[in-house]
């Protein structure tokens, strides 16, 4: 309990935004880090998940990759690349970056891609049978309608990242894992209890916006229906994009 | 018209759904294929649009190869109403019906007006414009599947199953629409069921569909009824369990007609047993 409340007064205490590690300061290289890396790895898996999703092929490699990826143990992949890229301090954000770019991108992968394969064939067939092109089948369907999933994929791929950037300390990049490798040598309890209560409340609140965000992508029509099928499916979606975040946050 | 030559359908896992298909299909008529489960009845409608292409073989719509026509375009130039709607779930009644019309071009504010009328047309209320198909009932939704298929003032509308699902006395209602819409707009309608009564009671031809798509018959109901072509079309329509066979009755009442469970079926008017 005395750890607790000394992590507590570590964290309100007024030198904590004096000096040369202000938490704004950290806070803010943190979700650089992570927004950044998960920004760039959307933009990488989206498109590949879209293409997977939409046309069926390469479903077993993104599955493959998926559970491949999900093995790589974070901190030995920081490291490795550090040392396949360079120590100066842009080769060492590289280096950083990169990892939790191929962290983030089986979330966003399986988000977008499962998304699309969970709409109903008969709908798609209809859009299809009507006469849609191929892309407005993937932009006025498939994409609306698998939106919750995809939102699921980056809010997993965020708290994966958001945990990881506290790595990014180790090698000399700020975030908010610096007061954990700062505090650790010198036993320094209050500190890294403290920083570390700090990157789980940010966890948590980053989270919460993402379970909003997913509520509000359930399009309108699927969440206001009174048909069973309909609904069962939208919740079934929901629950299955919010596990792999849950397994991970563990 | 829409001619179908030599037509056979092998799909890649080898299943011949439909194999050496020939008919024609006269315009502004209701044409119906009636067969059980897996006969090639989907395959067939679908051929029309090319959402299924032949393996071999040719269909002809006024004359012209469907194989030298974009299938995108073909398929906004066509009706198509498929069981369970297949409405989009995220769009509004207005917007699922509007589709085809906006990705033809045509204005926002037109394409709207039009599907208003449209769902007069089907007999809904404009008042469920703004609802969500999961709002609506199984027969207005097919209702709603129905004002698509007609919103790009198709020629041909294509109807697969679409009162399959709804119950039996939606489905009634529904398919005397379909007759009354048939009249008022005069399109060619080739319509999909498995069930023969719908089929005698809807189609002006009626094709009796065999395993792979084989013609059984094809001809008008009443030439049907009156002439089964085999022992398969019989069993299939009940004439041979006396299904259709109605005999009369010297009630005290009158004369009457009743059907092989002595039920009755209704009172001959006309000729000499009237009186
Ligand atoms: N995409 C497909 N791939 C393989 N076989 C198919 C496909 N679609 C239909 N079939 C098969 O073709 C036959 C006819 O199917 P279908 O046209 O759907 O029959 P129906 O509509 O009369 O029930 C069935 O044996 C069915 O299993
Ligand atoms: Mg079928």
């Amino acid at each position: 309990m005395n750890f607790l409340i000394e992590a507590v007064q570590w964290l309100f205490s007024p030198e904590r935004l004096e000096g040369s590690n202000p938490i704004p300061l950290r806070l803010e290289e943190h979700l650089f880090y992570t927004f950044f890396s998960v920004i760039v790895a959307a933009l990488i898996a989206i498109p590949l998940g879209f293409y997977i999703g939409h046309t069926g092929k390469g479903r077993d490699f993104a599955v493959g990759l998926s559970g491949a990826a999900r093995a790589l143990p974070s901190f030995g992949l920081i490291l490795l690349l550090v040392l396949l890229i360079g120590v100066t301090q842009v080769q060492l954000q590289l280096a950083a970056i990169t990892a939790f770019v191929l962290l983030a991108i089986p979330s966003i992968l399986a988000g977008a891609y499962a998304g699309i394969e969970a709409v109903d064939r008969r709908v798609i067939d209809a859009a299809r049978a009507v006469g849609m092109t191929e892309w407005q089948i993937l932009w006025k369907v498939e994409v609306p309608l698998g939106l919750p999933l995809l939102i699921g994929g980056l809010r997993a791929a965020t708290l994966q990242v958001v945990a990881t950037a506290t790595l990014a300390a180790y090698v000399g990049l700020g975030g908010l894992g610096i007061y954990i490798f700062r505090g650790l040598p010198l036993q320094r309890y209050d500190e890294m209890l403290g920083s570390a209560l700090l990157i789980a409340a940010l966890a948590l609140v980053l989270d919460g916006i993402f379970a909003l965000i997913q509520q509000f992508a359930v399009p309108r029509g699927v969440s206001a229906g009174r048909a069973k099928d309909v609904r069962t499916s939208s919740t079934r979606r929901r629950a299955v994009a919010a596990k792999p975040a849950q397994e991970r946050r563990g | 018209m829409i001619e179908f030559r030599a037509v056979t359908k092998r799909f890649p896992d080898g299943t011949v759904a439909v194999e050496d298909f020939n008919l024609v299909i006269p315009s502004r008529k209701i044409t119906v294929f009636v067969g059980s489960s897996g006969s090639g009845k989907t395959t067939l409608l679908r051929m029309i649009n090319r959402m299924v292409d032949p393996t071999d073989g040719d269909i002809e719509i006024d004359g012209d190869s469907i194989m030298s026509k974009e299938p995108v375009a073909l398929r906004r130039s066509i009706g198509y109403v498929m069981q369970n709607s297949g409405l989009l779930p995220h769009f509004k009644v207005i917007d699922n019906v509007t589709t085809v019309p906006m990705l033809n071009g045509v204005p926002k504010k037109q394409a709207r007006e039009q599907a208003l009328e449209l769902l007069d047309t089907v007999g809904l209320s404009r008042s469920i414009a703004d609802r969500y198909p999961s709002q609506l009932s199984g027969g207005q939704q097919q209702r709603v599947g129905v004002a698509r298929g007609l919103a790009a003032n198709p020629n041909i509308l294509l109807m697969d199953e679409p009162f399959g699902a709804v119950d039996p006395i939606v489905r009634a209602e529904l398919q005397q629409e379909t007759i009354r819409l048939q009249h008022e707009l005069d399109k060619t309608i080739v319509f999909v069921t498995h069930d023969i009564d719908e089929a005698f009671l809807l189609g002006d031809q009626v094709v009796i569909l065999e395993k792979g798509a084989k013609i059984a018959q094809v001809g008008s109901p009443n030439e049907i009824m009156a002439a089964p072509a085999s022992d398969f079309v019989a069993n299939f329509i009940g004439t041979d369990r006396g299904k259709r066979a109605l005999t009369l009755k010297k009630t005290e009442a009158g004369t009457i007609l009743v059907d092989s469970e002595g039920r009755g079926a209704g009172v001959l008017v006309g000729g000499s047993e009237s009186a």
